[in-house]
C-alpha cells in the first residue's frame, strides 16, 4: 500500500467522532544533521483513542515532544485543538496548555512534593480556586485512579503502577480535552499494565478525552485504540483501525506485530561515515 | 600535535563561551519573570523564595561562623607575627578588620556556600532533567526558569550578602580573641577600634562582591543542572562541575573585583 492509500484509511470510519483535534502536515525534524521524522502527516478527532506504534528509533518518541511544544520542527505544521502551535504567542500556548494533559513515561511526579500537591500543581498555577477546593479537586482525581488516601505519600514510597496512575491524576486535574500518555505499560507487570488500560479507557468515557497513546505494546495497543498510526524510519507507515493494522500486508507492520527482527543489513563503509558524520558533521 | 592542542583549547573557550551565553541567558529571563512574570500568570512565589532563603542561608550560619571564626583567628597570628617586625602589633587590628571586610568575608562565604548550595542546586535540577520533570513542568505550563531558576538566584543574592555580614563579625571576633593578650586592651575596645578603623567603602566593596558571587553560585548551579545528560552518572558529573566551576569563578571575579575597586 503506498502512503496515499495509507492516509486514505484515516479518512474512512471518521464519521463516528467529532472535529479534529489534532491535524499535522508535513512534520520534518532534524537531530544535528540526521533527519528523525519525514514528512508526518496525522489527524485525529475528537473523542479518538490515538496509538502511535513504531520500534525503538522509529521517531514515536520525537513526534510525541513535537506535539507537546517541547521541540520545534525543521518544517510543517501542527494544529492542537485548532491552534498551530508553532505559531501561536507563548500567552496563547500557555492557556492551550490548560487543555491538555501530559502522563510521562516515568510518570515525572515531582519527587519533592507528595503525590497531592503534585496532582494540585495545574490548578495551584492555572486557577485562583482556594486551598481547599483544590484539595478537595486532587483528591477526587486521586480517587477515579484509585488512589484515595495516598495523597499525603511522597512519590518515592509509591509502586511503579501506583506512580503511573498519579501521574495519570495529575494530568487529568483540568479536565483537559486531549491527553498524552508515553508508554504507559512501560515497565509493568502484565496484570497492572491491564489494570491502566482499562482506566484509560474509563477516563474516556468518563470525562470524554481525546487520547494520543504512545506504546510499543501490541496488547496493550489493541485493546484501547480506536485507531493506530505506525511509524517506521520517521515515516507514517500505516494508519488504521485496530483490524486494518492487524491485517495490513505490509511487511514491516507485520514484522513489528510478530516481533520479526528486521534484516539489518549493515553497509560498513555507510556506518562508518554516518558515525564520523555524528561526530563531526 | 599542534593541531590537536589548538582544537582542544579552542574547544574549551567555545564551551565556556557557550556556558557564559547560556548563564546569561538564564540570568535575562529571570528579570524577566521577576518583573514581568506576574503580568504574564507566571508569578515568583514568595514562599519559594522564603523556602530558598532557609536553605542557601539560614541552614549556612552555623558553618560559615566557625569557619570565619577560624580564619579570623589565623589572620590574626600572621598579621601579629608579620607586625611584630616593626613593632608595630597594634596596627592588628586595622589589618584584620580591612582584611575581613574587604576580602575574606565575602571570599570565604562565597566558596562555602558554592560548596553547599551550587552542588545541591546542580543534582535537584539534573535529576528532574532526567526524570522528565522539568518537561512535565512545561507541559503543564509553568516556565522552569521562573519555577527553578528565580527562586535560588534571589535567595543567594540576598542570603550571600547577609551571610557576610555574620561572618564579617565572626571573624574580627576570632581576630579579637587571639590578638587581646597580645595588645592589652579589652574586648570592647577592641571591637571599637575595628569600627573606627574601617570606612563604609570597605564594608560595601565586599557585600558588592558578595552579591555577585550569590548570582555566580546560582547561575552555574542552575546551568550545569540543565545541561544534565545521561542519566544518574550525568547528575554526579553535573554536581561536581558546579562547584569546581562556581568556585573558580568566584576567586577569579573576586580577583578581578579587588583590582578595579581599588585602583
Amino acid at each position: 500500500m503506498s502512503r496515499a492509500a495509507a492516509q486514505d484509511t484515516t479518512a474512512a470510519g471518521t464519521e463516528t467522532f467529532g472535529e479534529p483535534v489534532i491535524d499535522v502536515q508535513g512534520l520534518v525534524t532534524h537531530y544535528g544533521t540526521r533527519k528523525i521524522l519525514d514528512g508526518v502527516d496525522m489527524t485525529m478527532r475528537a473523542g479518538e483513542i490515538r496509538v502511535i506504534m513504531g520500534g525503538s528509533g522509529s521517531g514515536k518518541s520525537t513526534f510525541l515532544w513535537h506535539l507537546l511544544g517541547l521541540y520545534r520542527p525543521t518544517a510543517g505544521r501542527i494544529r492542537l485543538l485548532g491552534k498551530d502551535i508553532n505559531t501561536i504567542t507563548p500567552q496563547q500556548f500557555q492557556e492551550l496548555r490548560k487543555e491538555i494533559g501530559v502522563s510521562f513515561q516515568g510518570g515525572a511526579l515531582f519527587t519533592s512534593m507528595t503525590v497531592g500537591e503534585n496532582v494540585a500543581m495545574p490548578l495551584r498555577e492555572h486557577t485562583d480556586l482556594d486551598e481547599n477546593t483544590i484539595r478537595i479537586m486532587s483528591r477526587l482525581k486521586l480517587e477515579v485512579v484509585n488512589l484515595g488516601g495516598f495523597q499525603d505519600l511522597m512519590p518515592s514510597q509509591l509502586s511503579g503502577g501506583m506512580i503511573k496512575r498519579a501521574a495519570l491524576a495529575r494530568a487529568v486535574v483540568m479536565d483537559p480535552k486531549l491527553l498524552f500518555f508515553d508508554e504507559p505499560s512501560a515497565g509493568l507487570d502484565p496484570v497492572v499494565a491491564a489494570e491502566l488500560d482499562e482506566l484509560i479507557l474509563r477516563l474516556r468515557d468518563a470525562m470524554r478525552m481525546s487520547m494520543v497513546v504512545v506504546t510499543h505494546e501490541l496488547d496493550s495497543a489493541f485493546k484501547i485504540a480506536d485507531k493506530i498510526t505506525v511509524l517506521d524510519q520517521g515515516k507514517v507507515l500505516l494508519t488504521g483501525t485496530v483490524d486494518e493494522v492487524r491485517n495490513s500486508g505490509l511487511e514491516r507492520v507485520q514484522d513489528l506485530l510478530n516481533r520479526r527482527p528486521r534484516d539489518v543489513q549493515v553497509d560498513a563503509e555507510e556506518y562508518l561515515r554516518r558515525l564520523t558524520e555524528e561526530q563531526y558533521g | 600535535m599542534l593541531e590537536k592542542s589548538a582544537n582542544a583549547i579552542g574547544g574549551v573557550i567555545l564551551k565556556a563561551i557557550e556556558g557564559m551565553g547560556y548563564a546569561g541567558a538564564l540570568l535575562v529571563e529571570s528579570l524577566y519573570y521577576m518583573v514581568l512574570g506576574r503580568r504574564r500568570g507566571q508569578p515568583v512565589k514568595a514562599a519559594s523564595i522564603a523556602y530558598q532563603m532557609m536553605e542557601v542561608g539560614v541552614r549556612a550560619i552555623p558553618i560559615v561562623t566557625v569557619l570565619s571564626f577560624a580564619v579570623g583567628v589565623s589572620l590574626a597570628i600572621q598579621s601579629i607575627y608579620a607586625l611584630k617586625n616593626f613593632g608595630a602589633e597594634s596596627q592588628v587590628i586595622l589589618a584584620i578588620a580591612i582584611g575581613v571586610t574587604r576580602e575574606f568575608g565575602p571570599l570565604i562565604t562565597g566558596i562555602l556556600v558554592a560548596g553547599r548550595s551550587a552542588s545541591a542546586l546542580a543534582a535537584r535540577i539534573g535529576s528532574m532533567v532526567v526524570s522528565q520533570e522539568v518537561d512535565a513542568l512545561r507541559v503543564i505550563g509553568v516556565s522552569p526558569v521562573r519555577y527553578l531558576v528565580v527562586p535560588p538566584l534571589v535567595a543567594l543574592v540576598i542570603m550571600v550578602p547577609s551571610l557576610t555580614i555574620i561572618s564579617d563579625f565572626a571573624a574580627i571576633f576570632g581576630g579579637a580573641i587571639y590578638s587581646l593578650p597580645n595588645l592589652d586592651v579589652g574586648m570592647w575596645a577592641y571591637l571599637m577600634a575595628s569600627v573606627d578603623s574601617l570606612q563604609t567603602s570597605d564594608v560595601t566593596q565586599g557585600l558588592w562582591k558578595a552579591m555577585t558571587f550569590g548570582a555566580i553560585i546560582a547561575l552555574v548551579g542552575v546551568s550545569s543542572g540543565f545541561s544534565v545528560k545521561g542519566g544518574a552518572e550525568g547528575v554526579g558529573r553535573a554536581t561536581t562541575q558546579a562547584v569546581v566551576l562556581a568556585i573558580s569563578c568566584i576567586v577569579i571575579t573576586n580577583m578581578v573585583f579587588t583590582f578595579f575597586l581599588n585602583r
